[in-house]
Order: structure tokens, then sequence, then C-alpha cells
């Protein structure tokens, strides 16, 4: 039996039925996922993706450096010089064409915190309410 | 949803529509699953397909795609007609009813049938099953939803309920199931063009105004609501919308009408994607951010039930990505600087984008949002709370609408059949219906590559009817083209007889057999949903 570095209690990322999960760790590697049986809404039930689809966190495709666009490609660039791209360039758009020629997509796989900052950026910042996620699709 | 999941196995009768529960949202299919065996509870399916749920089913009616508004006025002129409508609860608690009664007059079984092809038998049967329940439970997925009459179809479930007193007590209620793990926070948080936290419209001066005081904004909110993903692309590809900040979406795979996302990508002048992988719209962004994944942040989702829960860290971050909510923090800053706003006029103390964490930004959330404003993440650590939670003391809310409404009164809605966008023609005779299967997740970023998962479902298929299938000279395994009038996808063909005649049906998880390259863009005029369960297409062999 392999044994837990540690067991963090967190959501499932997958559908909306929000089990709750116990993700059992070990060398920074999740192995095992089970869920409580005091759940209030699973009871301790979890789906094939909810018990076994983990193996994304690890993917070796996962980004772990900004990217900016030269030409065709993307190149790897530093953190600060990607941000002030962003920013600058967003300031110059809304400065040549007006806040509602800007847009944001939020996220449904996002947090509530996330969520409700992105919109502030947009709609404190940037001055647009264009802001929407895929609930409709 | 109104009512919990927890209180589902408590109805007496399920009314599931729109929604492929055990593939879709799994374990709420258990639920359903012990009412029906369990205690007994009868459950009336509405879904042309023979999906799981059947075989639970005291009842199934397959109506024709895109026809609900007929089936579910005429179960209402049933219950009127047989004097199954709840008299006092009308009296007390809804207003319209005389309204509701003229529109169904003519809304006999007999005239359903002949639109939905469901005998008119069945549908009396139905309508007396879920008229004459003590507790009576609707739920519905994105089978009502994406549709050019979805709110009408919403509103067609809640004249059912409003009719029939099912509000308000356990086992009842009208009940979506969402789809995200966090569509249902995303909304609540204000990620929508109309509204901010809680539904709060952006309309309303006074609310504009609680919120750039909070956030010491030196721009004005705008009065008028935005635009949504689909006017947004149409906004790029007429050259109005010029940058546009994607965070942990793939609208290029996800949104209907797929050649015309990828021509508004293409001509958006900024794009700006935020995410774990290097997704299809990404690979059009002029700056790709790398955020983290669930597993290694810190913050709050929403369930279907409004049921508010902690994601914990759990793993160290990889390589140089960053917390999505440091990432969008360091732009605020930024912009905030260039913006010029005088901290010092702000009467809220976290509004310099230097939050401590997670837990400061949920604070200054339920300062802003009084449906929220009794949840703290000390009281999260003791488990998830569902919202309206006003005050420290409230234990949140299981089941709305227990004495009254939000608007006060439950309004019906009178509704008029309308067919949808695009119906089967000679040119293309077969209806495109598309859906999720179980061991998948949307567009695939997430499941495909779970090993295991991409073991048990490693492709997609195109199902279609075996009888058509044989017609065509079509066997399981043949590869097939369909097509529609805005594109093409390819893949193998499975013939079924959980298929009604005429339909074809495919899951959207997989990139090389588009199904978003089919569907309509068409979309619902009050909630711009578009019509993803009703496209014409045809078949042919490759």
């Amino acid at each position: 039996m392999i044994k837990p570095d540690r067991i963090v209690a967190t959501t499932c990322p997958y559908c909306g039925v929000g089990c709750n999960l116990h993700l059992h760790i070990k060398d920074d590697l999740v192995y095992k996922v089970t869920s409580p049986f005091d759940s209030p809404s699973n009871h301790g039930n979890l789906c094939v993706k909810g018990r076994f689809g983990y193996d994304f966190i690890h993917s070796k495709d996962r980004l772990t450096q900004p990217l900016m666009r030269q030409g065709e490609r993307l190149v790897p660039a530093k953190w600060d010089e990607a941000m002030g791209h962003v920013a600058d360039r967003l300031l110059e758009i809304r400065e040549k064409y007006g806040p509602d020629s800007i847009g944001f997509l939020v996220s449904a796989k996002c947090t509530n915190e996330e969520n409700y900052l992105m919109q502030k950026v947009a709609r404190g910042l940037i001055g647009t309410n264009n802001i929407d996620h895929c609930a409709r699709l | 949803m109104t009512n919990s999941i927890g209180d589902i196995h408590l109805a007496d009768v399920l009314l599931v529509t729109g929604s492929n529960t055990t593939e879709a949202h799994p374990v709420i299919s258990l639920e359903m699953k012990k009412a029906v065996r369990q205690r007994g509870a009868q459950l009336i399916l509405i879904d042309p397909r023979e999906i799981e749920l059947a075989d639970f089913a005291a009842i199934h009616l397959r109506p024709r795609s895109g026809t609900d508004i007929a089936l579910l006025n005429a179960m209402v002129h049933v219950i009127i007609a047989e004097g199954l409508a709840k008299k006092e609860f009308i009296a007390a608690r809804t207003e319209n009813f005389d309204a509701l009664a003229e529109a169904v007059k003519d809304c006999t079984p007999q005239w359903a049938e002949d639109i939905t092809g469901i005998p008119a038998g069945m549908l009396i049967e139905a309508a007396q099953v879920y008229g004459r329940a003590g507790s009576a439970a609707i739920f519905w997925a994105m089978g009502i939803t994406q549709s050019t009459h979805g709110t009408d179809n919403v509103q067609a479930l809640a004249n059912l309920a409003l009719l029939t007193g099912n509000f308000g007590r356990p086992g009842t209620g009208v009940n979506p199931l969402r789809g995200q793990n966090n569509v249902q926070g995303a909304c609540d948080m204000g990620g929508l063009p109309n509204v901010l936290t809680a539904y709060q419209s952006v309309t309303d001066e006074a609310i504009r105004t609680k919120f750039e005081t909070a956030w010491g904004s030196s721009v004005k909110i705008p009065a008028k609501p935005g635009l949504t993903v689909t006017e947004l692309m149409n906004g790029a590809l007429h050259g109005t919308l010029k940058a546009l900040y994607v965070m942990g979406e793939n609208p290029f795979l996800s949104d209907p009408n797929m050649n015309h996302v990828e021509a508004a990508l293409r001509a958006i002048e900024f794009l700006v994607v935020q995410d774990i992988f290097l997704n299809e719209t990404a690979q059009l962004a002029d700056v790709v951010l790398p955020a983290v994944s669930f597993a290694e942040k810190e913050g709050t989702f929403t369930n279907t039930e409004r049921r508010i829960q902690l994601v914990r860290p759990a793993l160290p971050i990889i390589g140089e990505a960053r917390r999505d909510l440091d990432i969008i923090c360091d732009l605020g800053k930024r912009l905030s600087r260039s913006n010029g706003s005088a901290s010092s006029d702000v009467i809220h103390t976290v509004t310099d984008w230097n939050y401590t964490g997670a837990s400061a930004v949920w604070d200054e959330i339920a300062i802003l949002t009084p449906t929220m404003s009794g949840i703290t993440y000390g009281r999260l650590e003791r488990g998830g709370i569902q919202w309206p939670c006003p005050t420290p003391e409230h234990p949140g809310t299981p089941i709305m609408h227990k004495e009254k409404f939000t608007r006060g009164l439950g309004r019906f809605t009178p509704l008029i059949f309308r067919e949808p966008a695009e119906n089967p023609d000679d040119e293309y005779p077969f209806v495109l219906n598309t859906g999720r299967v179980l061991q998948h997740w949307h567009g695939g970023t997430m499941s495909r590559r779970s090993i295991g998962l991409n073991w048990v479902v490693p492709e997609g298929e195109i199902q279609i009817n075996t009888d058509d299938g044989q017609g065509l000279d079509i066997a399981t395994g043949d590869l097939i083209r369909v097509s529609s009038r805005r594109g093409e996808a390819t893949g193998k063909a499975r013939l079924t007889d959980k298929l009604p005649r005429g339909m074809v049906f495919m899951n959207f998880h997989f990139a090389e057999i588009p199904a978003n390259a089919l569907t309509n863009d068409a979309v619902d005029p009050v909630a711009k949903i578009p019509e993803y369960k009703v496209a014409a297409v045809r078949i042919e062999r490759v």
C-alpha cells in the first residue's frame, strides 16, 4: 500500500454536481482520489472522471512559461514582458477604439474569486461590460 | 436549482427533460435512480433518444427535436382540463393564470401529437402523473436551453410547476443541472454582460455607484449591457471588437459554427489567452499566460444547487506558471497605475489589487453581494453553504421560494409554439443532436489527457439509427461524412436503435470530429444561447 504524504480535501473540477474530493498525494503526484461519505452533494459517490480523470494535472503539455507571438510563432517570454505588453496593448486599443472594443471571456472552470476579479478588471479598469463565458454553450 | 440534490430522493415524481443525466451529471442520476428503485418514485422522461434513464422511466416521451413548447403546453392543457391545477396555490402565490389558460385552450393532446409525434394518450398520462403527484421535481439541462426558444422552454417548465404548486417544498422545484463545475459561480460572480455579482443589474445606477465606490474605479461602469459570446465573435468579424482576453476557455472548439469562430479569432487584433494548455484558441493568441489547475490553487466553486465549496491547494505550481488570481492582480495593478486611480479616495481597503489571498477576494465579494454576505472562508472550512445566505447566522438555503418568489408572485407565461431555426429538408434530411459521453468532458482538454478515460473511449463517433444506416448502406465502423450548411465532419459511424429515425447524434469532445463545425449559431432571442440541439445535416459514406 502506498502511504500518502498528504490528503487534501477539495472540490471536483469536472461537472456542476460539486462532488467533494480527497486527493491522495505522494511525491507531489495525485495517485488516488476518494470522496468522504458525509459529503452533502455526493455522499461519497464519484463518477469515472471524478475518480480517475486527473492525469491532466501532471501532463507534459502543461504550459510552464508565458508565450508571445513573433510572426507565425509563439516564443517563450518573461512574465514582466508579457504582462507589460498585455496592459500596454489593452490601454492602447481602449485609447484608439474605446472600451467596448475590448472583450473578456471568463471561465466556468475558474474559481469564483478569479471570475469576480476578472469582471472587476473589465468593468472597473477598462470600462466595458463585454464579459461573458460559456454558460450559454 | 431551486431545490437540493439531497432532496431528489423525496420526490414522488421526477420529470427529466433535455438531460442525459447518467452521462452528464452521473452522481445526480444516482439520486434519481434511488428515488425510483428505493422509494417507488415515478420518472417521466422526455428525450428523443433512448438514454439510460429510459430503463428507469414510468413514461418515456420521445418528441421530435425542438417541439418542447407544443408538448409542455399540452401537458398544461390537460392539467387544467382535468381539474388537477392547485387552485389555492395559484390564488395565493401566482399571477397571470387566466392568460396561461387562454393560451393553452387549443393546445390539445391531439394537436401536440401532430407536432411532436408523441401519441396523445401518452401525453395525457404524463400530465396526469405529474399533476397528481404530492411532490414533483423537474430537472433539465442543455437539451432545454440550447434552443432558439430555450427561454420559452424554461418558462413552460416553470408554468407546469406553478400550476401544480410544486415549489418551496422538499422533492419539488425547477432544477437546471448546470454543466461546468463552476458555471453557476461564473454567473453569480458577474461573468455576464448585464449583471454584477448575484445578478445585480448594470442598468441600475445605485448598484453601479455601490461598486464604483467600493472599487475606487477611475472609470465608470457602463450602464449599457455588454456583448455575449456569440455577439463578441460577430463583433470581431465586423471589426468592432479589437481585443479579446480569454481566461480558461476554448471558444474555438466549444462555440457553434466553428469556421465562423475561427475567422473571428483570427480577425481580432490582440488576443490574450490565460490557460493551462495551449488549446486551439491559444494557438491563435498574441500572448499566452500559463495558469494553474484546480489542484494548485485556492478559491471556491459553486455547484448546481448553489452550494459554495472550498477548493484547496494540493500541489506546488508547475514551472513558471502562475495562479490565475496572481495574474489578474498583476494586470489589475498595471492597468490601475496607467489609469492613475487614486487609492486614497477608496473607502474599501483591498482595492489596490494587493489581496492577501483568495479569502480576501471573497470578503470583498461578500460585502458587495447581499445574498452572500453571511459566507466567510471560516464557515466554508466547516462545509459548503448554499446561497442565499445574507447573515453570519443564516444556515444557507437548501430550498428556495418557500413563502414567496424573488419577484413576489410567480408569474405564468403564455407561450406560443415555434419551429426550430433549421428543420430537416430535402437537401439536409437528418437532424443533428449533440451531447456528452460519460468518460469525457467538453473539448477534451482534461479528460483526453487522462490515460484511463482515453483508453475506455479513445475516439469520437457519429451515431445514426440502424434502419437509416442500412438504408444508406452504412455499417458500424464505416467512415462517414456529416455536412450542414456551415461545415462538415468525418468520423466512424455507429448504428444504434437508441436514436429515433432521422437523427444523427455526435458528442463534442473530439476536435478531429468537430460537431460544432456543423451546429447552428442561431440563438434564443433573450438568453442568446445557440441552438446546438437542432441542425439539419446530410450523411454520406466517404
